[in-house]
């Protein structure tokens, strides 16, 4: 598939991102909670250590070396580093 | 994991520190918490630079370690055993050392491409040198299929500026016939009173392939143990990879994070599976109509580009945490594909232990060049793979896990998944006798995971 192809695969993903609102609804979401601004003194659930968007890398890093594995893609939430010849 | 470490230091903070200066001292606990890295592993992950995210107050001089092991096995497929062990240090001004070690060992018979035929087949091994038979009606599987792997990885993270942070990580595998080096960096920037953190990185990656037996050419006859390696050509090939990552990650109130990030990854080289074949089909009627033939190499493209938009909200319920996260990937081999993962732990406050059920769902289409064989009498395409990993399936993970935080803050977790990818077993192009035959039978894994972290 051609560079052409790719960019308007993209380019058509971002119109039907619009399309759908997501990206207003993303927009939304980050000026109200812009304006809302938490302080540092109201993290106290957010500060829970469980609540780390990775909470426990270990297994994230299972997970993605057997899903990178047996599966067409990967990626997404970083660099997963330490390729392999995986079956 | 790290959930023990933390707890216990905010404890310490809070013997030490007296009533007038409680106070505050929590405050800058948690802004120096919410501002730090997280974990220790070789992966570097957006989220991990996120200046909103909480984590561990690390101590200095104390190394923090996390373990665990994994435990895999398909039905009748390969089985795994793999120990990793991880660990940080803080050196001050919020510079920190992660080092991880990853120990990998593989055994087993693996699917090599080749479809199940009404007929007892005899196929060389992926070396060249030896012959399996596989019964009438049977997927055949590569039986010689041992491997073990070791990797590591560093990394160094540091701060740039009172809201910027930079981390430097680099990873080294070994596999006796794949190695793969890399280094990243990524940086995070904090803004809107630390309610949202812009990350961005980068990360290069070399990978030699060494084949057993040498880099097969592709689309080539499989030749058998006595002939001459006629269809084998250099003794290694390599690719190399770059990928970006930007991504946002947002505080949505005070029970609410999220994160958006986009990804893109460019890799150039050698992509081919060097130990998958296909099946040629006879497609003259008659006897024979819709018997494997003979074998080929499988051939890949030498590009690709992978693209991915991933999401993901954590909300607190107070004591109960959902984690839901959704990704849409696709690349210019015409894999399209979306992840749903749903975790939820249900946090019993009394016994310090918490229970996650865990559900992810996924699902892709085939890549252009996948087929299930090829036809004795078509052309030989420019490229194509059997490689079921490349066709269209659905997938489904379902899984607990069970965690206790112990005395001295050591925490102890089990997680138990059952992992299963269903395919279209009977495509409509299907010819003669193949119509009979699964053309992509299941696959159905478990997986259970023990997990110890402590401090050292």
């Amino acid at each position: 598939m051609s560079i052409n192809t790719n960019f308007n695969h993209t380019i058509w993903l971002l119109k039907m991102l619009f399309k759908s609102k997501l990206l207003l609804i993303c927009f939304f979401l980050f000026t109200v909670s812009g304006c809302a601004g938490v302080q540092p003194w109201e993290r106290d659930l957010l500060a829970d250590p469980a609540m780390a968007l990775v909470s426990d890398p270990l297994e994230v890093g299972i997970d993605e070396h057997i899903y990178f594995s047996k599966e067409g893609s990967s990626g997404g939430r970083g660099f997963s580093g330490g390729g392999c010849g995986c079956n | 994991m790290q959930l023990s470490t933390f707890n216990r230091r905010i404890r310490i903070q809070h013997k030490k520190s007296n009533k007038t200066k409680s106070t505050a001292k929590i405050a800058t606990a948690l802004a120096t918490a919410s501002c730090s890295l997280l974990g220790a592993h070789s992966g570097v992950y957006a989220a991990e630079v996120s200046a909103d995210m909480p984590t561990k107050v690390a101590n200095e001089n104390a190394w923090e370690f996390d373990s665990t092991v994994l435990f895999y096995s398909e039905t009748d497929r390969v089985s795994a055993i793999e120990p990793v062990i991880s660990a940080r240090k803080e050196y001050g001004e919020d510079q920190f050392l992660n080092l991880k070690l990853v120990f990998d060992s593989l055994t087993g018979s693996s699917p090599n491409g080749a479809t199940a035929a009404a007929h007892p087949q005899t196929i060389t091994t992926s070396s060249g040198t030896k012959d399996f038979v596989t019964n009438a009606n049977e997927t055949p599987l590569d039986p010689t299929f041992l491997d073990t792997r070791v990797a590591v990885s560093a990394s160094w993270e540091q701060p740039l500026t009172r809201l910027t942070k930079i981390s430097f990580g680099g990873n080294f595998s070994n596999e006796f016939d794949y190695q793969s080096v890399s280094a990243n960096t990524t940086i995070s920037h904090d803004f809107n009173q630390r309610n949202s953190t812009l990350n961005y990185g980068i990360s290069f990656a070399s990978d030699t392939i060494s084949p057993v037996g040498d880099v097969p050419i592709p689309l080539t006859v499989l030749t058998t143990p006595s002939e001459p390696k006629s269809d084998r050509g250099e003794d290694s090939d390599t690719r190399t990879t770059v990928d970006f990552l930007v991504g946002v990650s947002q505080v949505i109130s005070r029970r609410t994070i999220m994160q958006f990030n986009y990804s893109l990854g460019d890799s150039s080289g050698y992509h081919t599976d060097p130990y998958k074949i296909l099946s040629v089909i006879d497609d003259t009627p008659g006897a024979t109509f819709g018997d494997t033939v003979t074998y080929r190499h499988e051939g890949r493209p030498e590009d690709r580009r992978k693209q991915s938009f991933y999401w993901q909200t954590k909300h607190h319920f107070d004591e109960n945490i959902a984690d839901i996260s959704y990704r849409y990937y696709w690349d210019d081999w015409g894999i399209k594909s979306h992840t749903l993962d749903f975790r939820y732990r249900w946090k019993f406050v009394e016994s310090n232990s918490y229970l996650e059920p865990h559900f992810r769902f996924y699902s892709q289409n085939a890549a252009d060049f996948y087929a299930h064989s090829l036809v004795n009498s078509a052309p030989i395409p420019e490229f194509a793979s059997a490689d079921y990993r490349l066709g269209e399936f659905d997938a489904t993970t379902i899984g607990i896990k069970y965690g206790k935080i112990l005395s001295g803050g050591h925490e102890f977790s089990i997680r138990a998944e059952v992992i299963s990818q269903d395919g279209d077993s009977s495509p409509s192009d299907a010819i003669g006798s193949q119509q009979s035959q699964d053309l992509f039978p299941s696959v159905e894994a478990v997986l259970i995971q023990a997990s110890y972290s402590f401090n050292f």
